[in-house]
């Protein structure tokens, strides 16, 4: 399953109230080590199938970034029944990223 | 078997690469995370020749594209081990073990932690220790850079632009870094000097809230910032093969400028070795040299 892009709107369908377990990408486009986590998130995404990956624009949708207390990226935090359970801060390798969501 | 491994995919590496695959040799790049190297966190190269502006990330990029156009494979996997089987190599990664005539070891380093208790937890949560990367969380609040080379003056004069109040806190009365950037932070009046001090706990609830600031007198002070940048130096990568490269006290691998360790065959490039000028330009240089004379070991071999 592909990453897929979630803003303010549509956060707590997608993330809030998924069935499964969520790793929400907080990234920026002028951040670089984001840019490189963003094709590892791909990859593992289409290993995953019982995890969903979503990706959040810190700069289109501050909201977000300020309720879940985003001050560093990429950072990407987990969703277990709504709640955050874990989160990883700095770009991570395929394996890790794996681990983190598979926990 | 591989002709050359190199252990790590940053500019020194995947410029080892491109040398090395220009020279006919087989290669194998090994990389613990993504290709790149700490150059991606840059926004802006403006020293490298010829581009006058290019980002860490579309270099880092374009050069991993390089490398692999040129022949290169590249296993994203985490080298921890280099031995010796007669006079071939055999590196170790957590997953498998390749072997080679040759290594280059271009692993790079990391930051340096000022290695308090609860300062892991605090990554992404008020501490960082990159000012570019994590900076605009900061617009309008107090924050402290600590630390007294280049990158620590620098930080803080990033800072400076973004937050209400920059603490710039060094352990001596005087700072290593350039007096130009020096000069430049005396003149933004929401920059304060705290000299002769360390940083010796964090204070946290869920994020950081302040931090505990002890001068060499002895006395004690408490700074209410909520983000702390850290810049006190860096750490090289080369734990894992002390046996193979000799280091020096802080950790540096002692190799001259033909990249030679005191292991045949067992090269060393990038800012992991130990030298005195550490810029993109001198560890793009080191991997040519080290993959030049990698060819030469495993031609004559």
């Amino acid at each position: 399953m592909a990453v897929i892009k979630v803003n303010a709107d549509t956060f707590e369908a997608e993330v809030l109230k998924s069935d499964k377990t969520v790793v929400a990408d907080f990234n920026a486009t002028w951040c670089g080590p984001c840019k490189m986590m963003a094709p590892i998130l791909e990859q593992v995404s289409e290993k995953m199938d019982n995890v969903k990956f979503v990706a959040i624009d810190i700069d289109d949708n501050d909201v977000l970034a300020e309720d879940y207390e985003i001050f560093s990226i990429p950072c990407l935090v987990v969703f277990k029944n709504g709640e955050e359970t874990n989160r990883s801060v700095g770009l991570i390798s395929a394996d890790e990223l794996t681990a983190l969501a598979g926990e | 078997m591989y002709d050359i491994i190199i252990i790590g995919g940053g500019p020194a590496g995947l410029t080892a690469a491109v040398y090395a695959r220009r020279a006919g040799k087989n290669v194998l790049v090994l990389e613990a995370t993504s290709c790149g190297g700490q150059i991606i966190n840059t926004p802006d190269i403006e020293n490298y020749p010829v581009e006058e502006h290019i980002s860490g990330y579309d270099f880092g990029m374009r050069l991993t594209n390089q490398a692999k156009a040129l022949g290169a494979e590249i296993v994203m996997e985490k080298a921890v081990d280099i031995r010796l089987n007669g006079n071939e190599k055999v590196v170790a990664t957590t997953k498998a073990e390749y072997t080679a005539k040759a290594v280059i070891i271009a692993t790079g380093s990391a930051s340096r932690k000022l290695g308090l208790e609860n300062e892991d937890a605090l990554i992404g949560r008020g501490v960082s220790y990159c000012a570019t990367c994590d900076g605009n969380f900061f617009r309008k609040k107090k924050v402290a850079v600590v630390g007294g080379g280049n990158t620590a003056l620098e930080d803080a004069l990033y800072m400076a632009d973004i937050a209400d109040t920059v603490y710039l806190i060094h352990r001596r009365d005087s700072f290593r870094g350039e007096e130009a950037t020096v000069a430049r932070l005396k003149t933004k009046e929401n920059v304060r000097f705290v000299y002769n001090s360390t940083v010796t706990a964090l204070n946290a609830e869920k994020r950081l809230k302040s931090i505990e600031v002890t001068n060499k007198d002895g006395s004690v002070s408490t700074l209410e910032v909520n983000g702390l940048f850290v810049a006190v130096g860096r750490i090289p990568e080369n734990r894992n093969f002390a046996a193979v490269a000799e280091l020096d006290e802080s950790g540096y691998a002692i190799a001259g400028e033909n990249c030679r360790t005191k292991t045949p065959g067992v090269f060393v490039a990038g800012d992991n070795r130990q030298k005195d000028v550490r810029q993109l330009v001198t560890a793009a240089a080191d991997g040519a040299v080290a993959a030049t004379e990698a060819v030469k070991y495993v031609n004559e071999m």
